[in-house]
């Protein structure tokens, strides 16, 4: 029987504090061990895990389409039932004028319109929204990568379609894109545990709040890594201890880390206690994770 | 000729609201009735496309010039095509709005 498939998310609420540095160098560790896993890198707008995971092989390169709408005027009555079913005001309709637009970048490819016109006069093109790209590190290890194209308004379709391409892998990692919008929501949501890396800054912790208040709508279970430990105040502790939240790791403001990563090395190669750490980061993940109510 | 004004309340004295596509009200000011409608803006609780939306209402109404403090790039677009002209004005009550036409 395969195991039980379990996935992980490292996000935060502030860009910058480490999601990245934090999942490749788990990716790292546990590829090392052969475990079965995939990295997702699901920060479509700027994907960077394969800066640091250099030795991944391109397999396979999967474009992400959306159908929308193309009115055809010479069939349109301008009735505007289309317009009326569609939730997300990407028809722009004007009856006495006689004006009808779609506006792409606010259609979700969900196919209302075409149901509701009664005159064929909507059909559906493809339009091209980005790329999952699977690099392989062994038949058991990928790192897949959302990356949408430049100018498409939303990376949520390519995060979706990239976190479907690691179902056959035991144990997924997310790189989840910084904030807590659309994007963010659309990767956590598919998680089983979230870890929230952060740093130890009046922005940090006020992103960090915004974050556990959103993974609580959510009924997620997660815990915290605090980067750049040492830099900032004691304030993330005490909310952390009030509000009874896990502290999974702490990684040192220490310029030598930060240099090393500035270069594209990962930490996790260049020191073994650093290599432990992270394994043993993946334990306390996987006991957090048995002992959630999840 | 027709104006669509953004309005935060149903009143001469109101301010203007600072958004277009999510503005509280519209104030449809005729400047040959000299008379200015009220009417609530029905894109305000969009979840997306309030601009467009918004677009789309005033140009029902058979409005020529906008005025709000900003536009957004989908509702700029849309006000140009349909040869609407914008203007740009702050802080102003509608009433104050109105005197300039």
């Amino acid at each position: 029987m395969r195991n039980l498939i379990v996935k992980i998310a490292i996000a935060s609420g502030k860009g910058g504090t480490g999601k990245t540095f934090i999942s490749t160098n788990l990716f790292n560790v546990l590829q090392k061990q052969e475990m079965n896993l995939a990295l997702v890198d699901c920060d479509a707008e700027e994907p960077n895990a394969k800066l640091f995971l250099t030795e991944g092989k391109l397999k396979n390169t999967y474009e992400v389409n959306q159908k929308v709408p193309v009115v055809d005027e010479s069939k349109c009555t301008y009735c505007g039932k289309c317009a009326e079913y569609c939730n997300y005001n990407a028809i722009f309709f004007l009856k006495e004028a006689k004006v009808i637009n779609v506006l792409e970048d606010l259609c979700h490819g969900c196919g209302a319109c075409s149901v509701a016109c009664s005159y064929s006069a909507i059909s559906e093109k493809n339009n091209l929204l980005g790329y999952v790209n699977t690099f392989e590190f062994s038949p058991k290890s990928a790192l897949i990568e959302a990356r949408i194209k430049v100018g498409v308004y939303s990376s949520v379709n390519v995060i979706k379609a990239a976190i479907k391409k690691a179902s056959d892998f035991n144990l997924v990692l997310f790189d989840a894109p910084p904030g807590t919008g659309c994007p963010f929501i659309q990767t956590v949501v598919q998680a089983d545990y979230v870890v929230l890396v952060t740093e130890p800054t009046p922005y940090g912790l006020s992103d960090l709040k915004q974050s556990i208040e959103t993974l609580k709508g959510m009924n997620k279970s997660y815990g915290v890594i605090i980067n750049k430990a040492g830099l900032g105040d004691e304030k993330i502790y005490d909310y952390l201890n009030k509000e009874n939240i896990p502290l999974l790791m702490s990684v040192p403001f220490d310029k030598n880390i930060a240099v090393s990563y500035s270069k594209g090395e990962l930490l996790t190669d260049l020191n073994s206690e650093w290599e432990e750490k992270f394994s043993q980061l993946y334990n306390t993940i996987r006991e957090e994770y048995g002992n959630s109510s999840n | 000729m027709k104006i669509a004004i953004t309005s935060e309340r149903n009143s001469l004295e109101s301010k203007m609201d600072t958004r277009f596509g999510r503005c509280a009200f519209f104030a449809i000011y005729d400047t040959e009735t000299q008379t200015t409608d009220f009417i609530p803006n029905p894109a305000k609780d969009s979840s997306e496309g309030a601009g467009p939306k918004a677009v789309e209402f005033i140009a029902s109404k058979g409005v020529s010039k906008v005025v709000a403090s900003e536009f957004g790039g989908k509702a700029k677009s849309l006000l140009d095509k349909l040869q609407i002209e914008m203007l740009h004005e702050k802080d102003k009550s509608i009433a104050e709005v109105i005197q300039q036409f």
